[in-house]
């Protein structure tokens, strides 16, 4: 029995590659890298301006920051009490990140297939949810201090709450909107009943729940700086709060920018991970 | 021999009822159909005559409104596996590979790794699909994903099959060569296949019996038994003779609805 469907139509493809071809799959395969970095360049030469123009008086070089961010990470510079100390807080705010994340992810993901599949439960939790979620992670700030205390408790609360949102709804997305007729087609196969969750509901979902957990760790990284308002002592959210009081802005641009590097190879790592456990899934290609 | 007296499925009196919004749809009324095994029946009719209806009906997704559908004589409750169902969008599981498709029934029934293996090894021969056990469906052509999903029905040891307009979204090339396995896999294996089309010479062309049906409300307008020998021949005068009847009959609701 033949496998191939229809005649091949095409016409033969032009044979050599020509040098003209050559160029363009050399551009084709840089594009993106030119393309992703004009923007940053850009922003960086109008700093580089803005500065030596001295358009502003409280805004360092990016030369200065450049220097500082080295001195941040390895010291030798500068030696004052930031030196060489970037590894410290990273590995502090990374802990919080994905401390809190992966709390958010152990509530939300057993709550966001309740409210999906369970009417009641949605009408218990969906409501309450719903007047929550607006209320953004600064305006809990306070609370969380009075009760969670001052210090790493407070901050891993602040990121749960940031990442938990996110998860939740697009793990109900999932769970409900699985084409009715794969139910159909796995009640025939002989698969009924609670078997259908475990068969055909959860790796149904795993698209919206995978979405919902990159858009969660992003929100884990975006909130860290409030997290870290609770008053602790180490992690780049407490280094950029310092950098405030202190005035000392280049620190404040150098906790910017790891935040920034940080949580991009974090979603990078992420997205990897998603285009190979979802490389069944034809529109999930991070 | 007791099997040959029964038939496989009988549908007494069958109607069914839908009710949409504050409007009430008569989608099948009174239809009765007795179906013996080894048979290969179509519906055929319009959209709206209710051949999907009974289709479902017989599956077991749906239940009448009023009248019974039996299979061997006992009352289609819900979905079972002696019953598959080839849905025209395929409705293959994204997330598994070509094996792991015509596999799920098997594993379904809590057979071991190596009986799912020997079934699913023999029925992706029998579609041609060997090359591409390890690819996902959304790799796969149309006419490539309807072999995946005509396989894993086959696989689980349904006596019925039951098509939705299978081929309905295939190209011409695709079609034909499906109707051609189809009816290979049909007389190989001696199933007994119901087979919804809105297509005449298709039903011409694969059926026993062509069942014409016609809407508002959904009825059985007549019960056609075809004896062309097989294999048919679109082109010869036989098939286009039966061919204008049948197109006839489907054509047959619409001076009443003028009335």
């Amino acid at each position: 029995m033949a496998i191939v469907e229809t005649g091949s139509v095409a016409a033969a493809a032009p044979a050599a590659a020509t040098p003209r071809a050559a160029t363009r799959t050399t551009w084709a395969r840089f594009k993106p890298t030119v393309l992703a970095l004009i923007v940053p360049l850009l922003l960086l030469a109008f700093w580089q301006v803005a500065t030596t123009q001295q358009w502003t008086r409280l805004i360092p070089t990016p030369y200065a920051v450049g220097e500082y961010m080295i001195d941040f990470a390895v010291g030798g510079i500068y030696d004052d009490a930031y030196s060489a100390t970037l590894t410290t807080h990273l590995l502090a705010s990374m802990s919080r990140v994905y401390g809190g994340f992966a709390l958010a992810a152990l509530f939300a993901l057993p709550i966001g297939i309740l409210i999906g599949r369970v009417p009641s439960a949605r009408m218990l939790l969906d409501p309450f949810l719903q007047v929550m979620r607006p209320i953004p992670v600064t305006a809990w700030l306070p609370l969380s201090m009075i009760l969670f205390g001052l210090g790493a408790k407070s901050a891993f609360a602040l990121v749960c709450l940031g990442a938990f949102y996110p998860i939740l709804l697009n793990t109900i997305f999932g769970v409900r909107s699985v084409d009715p007729k794969l139910f159909e087609a796995a009640s025939m196969l002989g698969c009924r009943g609670n078997a259908q969750f475990y068969k055909v509901v959860l790796p149904a979902a795993t698209p919206s729940i995978f979405t919902g957990l990159r858009l969660g760790l992003g929100l884990a990284w975006f909130v860290i700086v409030v997290g870290e308002m609770t008053g602790v002592p180490e992690g780049l959210g407490a280094v950029i709060m310092d950098g405030r009081t202190l005035s000392r802005t280049e620190l404040v641009i150098c906790g910017m920018i790891v935040i920034g590097l940080a949580g991009y190879l974090s979603d990078r790592v992420v997205v990897a991970l998603g285009n190979y456990l979802l490389r069944w899934s034809p529109n999930h290609h991070g | 021999m007791a099997e040959s007296a029964t038939p496989i499925v009988e549908i007494k009196g069958v109607s069914k009822v839908f009710q949409l919004q504050d409007q009430t749809i008569h989608a099948l009324s009174g239809a009765n159909l007795s179906i013996n095994k080894g048979e290969f029946i179509c519906l055929i009719g319009a959209s709206g005559c209710g051949k999907s209806t009974l289709l479902r009906i017989m599956a077991g997704f749906d239940q009448p409104s009023s009248g019974e559908a039996l299979m061997w004589g006992r009352p289609i409750a819900g979905p079972d596996p002696s019953r598959g169902m080839v849905f025209q969008d395929y409705a293959l599981f994204p997330w598994l590979s070509v094996r792991a498709n015509i596999g799920f029934g098997p594993a379904a029934r809590g057979l071991g790794a190596a009986e799912v293996k020997a079934i699913v090894d023999k029925f992706i021969d029998l579609v041609g699909l060997a090359k591409f056990a390890n690819a996902y469906p959304h790799q796969l052509s149309g006419g490539m994903k309807q072999r995946v999903a005509i396989a894993r029905v086959l696989a689980n040891d349904a006596e019925l099959v039951l098509m939705d307009e299978p081929f309905g979204a295939l190209d011409a090339m695709t079609r034909e060569r499906l109707q051609d396995e189809l009816l290979d896999i049909w007389e190989r294996t001696k199933l007994t296949v119901v087979f919804v089309t809105h297509a005449v010479e298709e039903a011409i062309l694969l059926a026993n019996r062509v069942v014409v049906m016609t809407p508002g409300p959904g009825r059985i307008e007549s019960d056609n038994g075809l004896a062309l020998a097989r294999p048919r021949d679109v082109a010869s005068p036989e098939f286009n003779a039966i061919r204008r009847v049948l197109s006839a009959k489907l054509h047959s609701h619409h001076g009443k609805k003028a009335a």
